[in-house]
């Protein structure tokens, strides 16, 4: 039963077919079974996930449940839950338990989900292969020695190796549509601003982004029934009610217009990923869409706006984790100076510190015009380039990453080549817009294994409904998000 | 040689909002340490900043009070620097876009002229906690309390010449927050704390000397003694032929003396950026009209409504406007008499004199507008001369009896049944033959001698022109 889809087991709990304490018990031998290999999980909570069942098959039993009650799912080690281990991967917070609830673990509470523990992250969210996690490389259940992509690799990870029914992920540069890509699953970051904030641990405020990821366009639009909407806890996120998602999943694409950037099928991009792009756009003109070729002439320009822009506004997030509070305090400090230095040396990791460093450099007098109001610029640009195409097209389709999932290790020597895996998604964030990523083909691995390709959707200001709709659409003449790997 | 200070002040305000600048914590004064301080104040991981629009309201109340120009888009910053009670590592502020724009205050001088003093600008922006250093067997404590607490920073254009004008400046400053009641403006809780930027030059000169920073200057008094002091210091060393440094110093009242902090040419690189988890704050003219009609009647307009509603010198309409509670008193002492004169005259006198020997504020006032003005009442009936009442106001303090129980019990009622006071000038007069005599003498100056002892025989309660006119009568008789 747990290779299923949510909306699946949505309609198995309710015909009675089995319970959600059962399907949670389900869920928790296959964590038991695999998560030593594929190190999915940072924290595994048995105890309340059993507790939550028990509590969804009475509210069921009640008559009050939604379509989500009883569904076990698994949130980013970057959401705050109360009285639970919230580390954002890193040691720095290894010992840190959170007080209170992120907006969307009370949501997902409210809604009556089943929480199997928190998902392996790259640290502080910063990295594309969850190999900079304090707690170990997260495997892709494709191939595990290829990493899942990052940073919510353990998110993606516990989806495809059905270790959970959907997970929660955040997205700041392409932090939940390239480890989907790489995982053969569902990922979507809906628009800046659509899903509150609050309880995520920040990254680059002004970027991150949480969202679903799952298996198929359907759940995430059941998930986005749940995560999206107004809260007056976070000022940057919008007033407005978010629709429902559901209702709009069948309309017809007839007509649809498919902008295709020119920049996306340049150099550098894999033959392999261009010709299951190709293959894609194949099936949405069958279904009676248009193609057409967009330019974003500043799209070479993101990688370098987002590596100054993310990093200047993470150097002021991740002040707080100074050792005064909570989190990792160095032993025996000599002074106020010797704590600060030696906690935040040893509790941070080496990425984390480049990107600190970084971002302290774009910010300091002298350089600031330079790269900072220079990067803001550029985003402006960037969001430009986006405009005009949309108004010539409804979505803008084209490769999530360049290539399918590298191998661990591979790619730690030099983390320009690394940064430059995001240089499809980073203009997404950097413009704000809602972007997915849906299984589209297969590559073969040197090892004869069989490693999932993304394409990524993007569409206009909050078009999520659009969006979710063109990617169900695609689901329900294509076959690649039911494809698993082998556990 | 002769040398001139040029002044300019940075007050920080504590905004009288019920809670803090960004979260929902209570700002209460003297609660037990970090209990008022919620996952925000704490910083707690993935915590955000939510404006409380009570704050933006009275900082552009404030605006409005000094003509300002009122920012219509302003935008938060976050200031950067680790320090153990700023518990994100940065201070949110508004840097290049703040609220309030340049304004302009009037103030007045010891020769009564009025000076303009120009308003630089004034920005919200968030307090630090508080670092505890004693009481720890040589560990610091840190009180969360206060961090987050709205602030309203006050920046003055180098205008002021002189420590009293300083001073003269911020009793403005603070009349105005008062007045407004964006602030209670209590220096000595650190509701109200004042930076003094100094540098002398020779008078005359157009360039300004290297100034240093005075920090956290917490009563008027200080305030003057700290600027004086610190002027002299730096003409010292240039008179001995050395250099100001640019740096920040600390009054220390004790001693009063000032001493380095830290050099300013070495200071903090703060990395200001716009924070991001906060979006401008879009003010429109319908917002800022809204915020003027709340706008109570400040100094300057009283004052002049005193000099034409109730016929007061200008003087007196200038102290009793001075404070917005001095005023309320005394207009609603003028509401029970149905005299503005005498009311004016006896708040700025005998209650005046009161409050300063027992060194008390006008709202502590030990005598109430009720009972102060039934006393000033029963003057304006003649029940009681002027001189008794001064007799009936002493009374009045230490006990809750009204102002006819005093007159009744003490039998201080005025005496004006002609015959008694007839009987009074009669005893009198057949008492002080000599007198008599010098007076049918021509010699006019005794008269007051016989009033005299008329009214000390009366025991002061003789109604006086009564007495007058039955005195010459009888004399000349």
């Amino acid at each position: 039963m747990s290779r299923r889809t949510v909306a699946e087991l949505s309609r198995s709990l309710a015909k009675g077919e089995f319970s959600s304490t059962e399907l949670t018990r389900d869920y928790l031998a296959r964590i038991r079974a695999h998560n030593a290999l594929y190190n999915a999980y940072i924290t595994v909570t048995e105890d309340l996930a059993l507790a939550q069942a028990a509590a969804a098959d009475a509210r069921r039993a009640r008559g009050e449940h939604g379509p989500l009650t009883g569904i076990p799912l698994a949130h980013k080690d970057i959401f705050c839950i109360q009285d639970v281990l919230t580390t954002c991967g890193s040691k720095m917070l290894a010992n840190f338990v959170a007080p209170y609830n992120a907006t969307v673990v009370e949501r997902f509470n409210a809604a009556g989900t089943v929480t199997l523990g928190k998902t392996n992250m790259d640290e502080f969210a910063m990295g594309s292969s969850n190999e900079t996690s304090y707690f170990g490389p997260v495997r892709n259940p494709w191939d595990p020695e290829r990493v899942p992509g990052g940073s919510s690799g353990g998110s993606a990870a516990a989806v495809a190796a059905d270790l959970c029914a959907m997970a929660t992920g955040t997205d700041t540069g392409g932090s939940i549509r390239q480890p989907a890509a790489f995982c053969g699953i569902t990922g979507f970051k809906p628009s800046y601003g659509r899903i509150s904030r609050w309880g995520m641990i920040a990254f680059a405020s002004s970027l991150d982004q949480a969202g679903p990821i799952c298996k198929s366009a359907e759940d995430a639009a059941l998930m986005m029934n749940v995560m999206a909407g107004p809260d007056s806890r976070d000022s940057t996120c919008v007033d407005s009610a978010a629709p429902n998602y559901m209702t709009s999943l069948n309309d017809p694409l007839k007509g649809l217009r498919i902008g295709v950037p020119k920049q996306h099928l340049a150099k550098g991009l894999g033959a392999e990923v261009e010709a299951a792009l190709q293959a894609a756009l194949k099936v949405f003109e069958g279904l009676g869409a248009t193609v057409k070729e967009v330019d974003l002439p500043n799209n070479h320009l993101s990688v370098s706006a987002y590596y100054v822009i993310a990093p200047a506004e993470a150097s002021a997030n991740l002040s707080r984790f100074d050792g005064v509070r909570y989190g990792y305090r160095c032993a025996n400090p000599a002074n106020l100076e010797d704590m600060y230095k030696r906690s935040r040396s040893e509790g941070f990791g080496n990425e984390v510190k480049r990107r600190i460093m970084v971002g302290t450099y774009a910010l300091s007098a002298g350089y600031y015009d330079a790269y900072y109001i220079k990067a803001q610029q550029i985003r402006r640009l960037i969001k430009q380039d986006f405009d005009k195409a949309f108004q010539e097209v409804d979505v803008i389709i084209g490769p999530t990453t360049p290539h399918t999932a590298f191998k661990v290790g591979e790619k730690n020597d030099d983390p320009v080549t690394m940064y430059l895996e995001d240089i499809y998604t980073i203009g997404v964030n950097l413009a704000g817009l809602p972007g997915i990523s849906i299984p589209a083909g297969s590559a073969k691995a040197p090892n004869g294994k069989p490693l999932p390709i993304g394409i990524q959707l993007v569409g206009n200001d909050f078009a999520e409904a659009r969006v979710l709709n063109i990617a169900h659409q695609f689901q329900q003449h294509t076959d690649w998000h039911l494809q698993r790997p082998e556990v | 040689m002769v040398w001139e200070t040029v002044i300019g002040l940075e007050v920080h305000v504590q905004l009288a909002t019920k809670s803090k600048l960004f979260s929902g914590s209570s700002t209460t004064f003297g609660a037990a340490p970090n209990t008022q301080a919620g996952v925000y104040d704490l910083a707690m991981p993935g915590t955000l900043p939510v404006l409380n629009e009570q704050a933006l309201r009275m900082a552009v109340k404030f605006g409005l009070a000094v003509d300002a120009e009122i920012g219509r888009r302003s935008v938060f910053d976050r200031k950067n620097y680790f320090y153990p009670d700023l518990p994100k590592g940065y201070q949110v502020s508004q840097l290049q876009f703040p609220t309030v724009g340049k304004g302009s205050l009037q103030i007045t001088l010891e020769d009564g002229s009025e000076k303009v003093i120009g308003i630089t600008r004034a920005h919200l922006e968030e307090d630090a906690g508080k670092s505890l250093h004693e009481d720890f067997e040589g560990l610091s404590g840190i009180d969360l309390n206060r961090a987050g607490t709205a602030l309203l920073e006050i920046v003055s254009e180098p205008e002021l010449r002189s420590a009293k004008e300083a001073v003269a400046y911020l009793k403005k400053l603070h009349s105005i927050i008062r007045y407004l009641g964006i602030s209670d403006g209590n220096m000595a809780q650190g509701s109200m704390r004042c930076d003094a930027n100094v540098s002398v030059r020779k008078l005359g000169a157009t360039e300004f000397g290297t100034r240093t920073e005075i920090k956290n200057i917490n009563s008027f008094r200080f305030v003057e003694k700290a600027i004086l002091h610190e002027a002299q210091r730096q003409i010292d060393i240039i008179e001995d032929g050395g250099r100001i440094i640019q740096e920040t110093r600390l009054y220390d009242d004790d001693r009063d003396e000032t001493r380095s902090m830290r050099s300013k040419e070495v200071a903090n690189d703060y990395r200001y950026f716009p924070e991001p988890d906060l979006l401008p704050i879009v003010i429109d003219e319908a917002y800022i009209e809204s915020v003027r009609a709340e706008l109570p009647e400040l100094s300057i307009a009283k004052r002049a409504r005193f000099v034409s509603q109730y016929g007061l010198s200008d003087y007196d309409a200038g102290v009793l406007s001075s404070s917005r509670e001095m005023a309320d008193y005394f207009e609603e002492v003028v509401k029970i008499c149905g005299d503005a004169k005498l009311s004016a005259n006896w708040v700025t006198g005998d209650l005046q004199a009161l409050l300063n020997k027992s060194d008390l504020e006008i709202e502590q006032s030990p005598v109430s507008t009720q009972r102060l003005g039934a006393l000033i009442g029963r003057i304006k009936d003649q029940t009681i001369s002027s001189k008794i009442a001064k007799t009936v106001f002493e009374a009045l303090l230490g006990n809750t009896h009204s102002v006819d129980e005093i007159i009744e019990s003490q039998g201080l009622k005025q005496v004006t049944d002609t015959g008694a006071i007839e009987q009074l000038v009669d005893e009198v007069i057949a008492a002080n033959p000599e007198q008599v005599a010098q007076f049918r003498a021509g010699k006019d100056k005794v008269f007051a001698f016989f009033i005299g002892q008329a009214m000390k025989a009366s025991k002061g309660k003789a109604n006086p022109e009564q007495l007058n006119a039955l005195l010459q009568q009888k004399l000349k008789a």
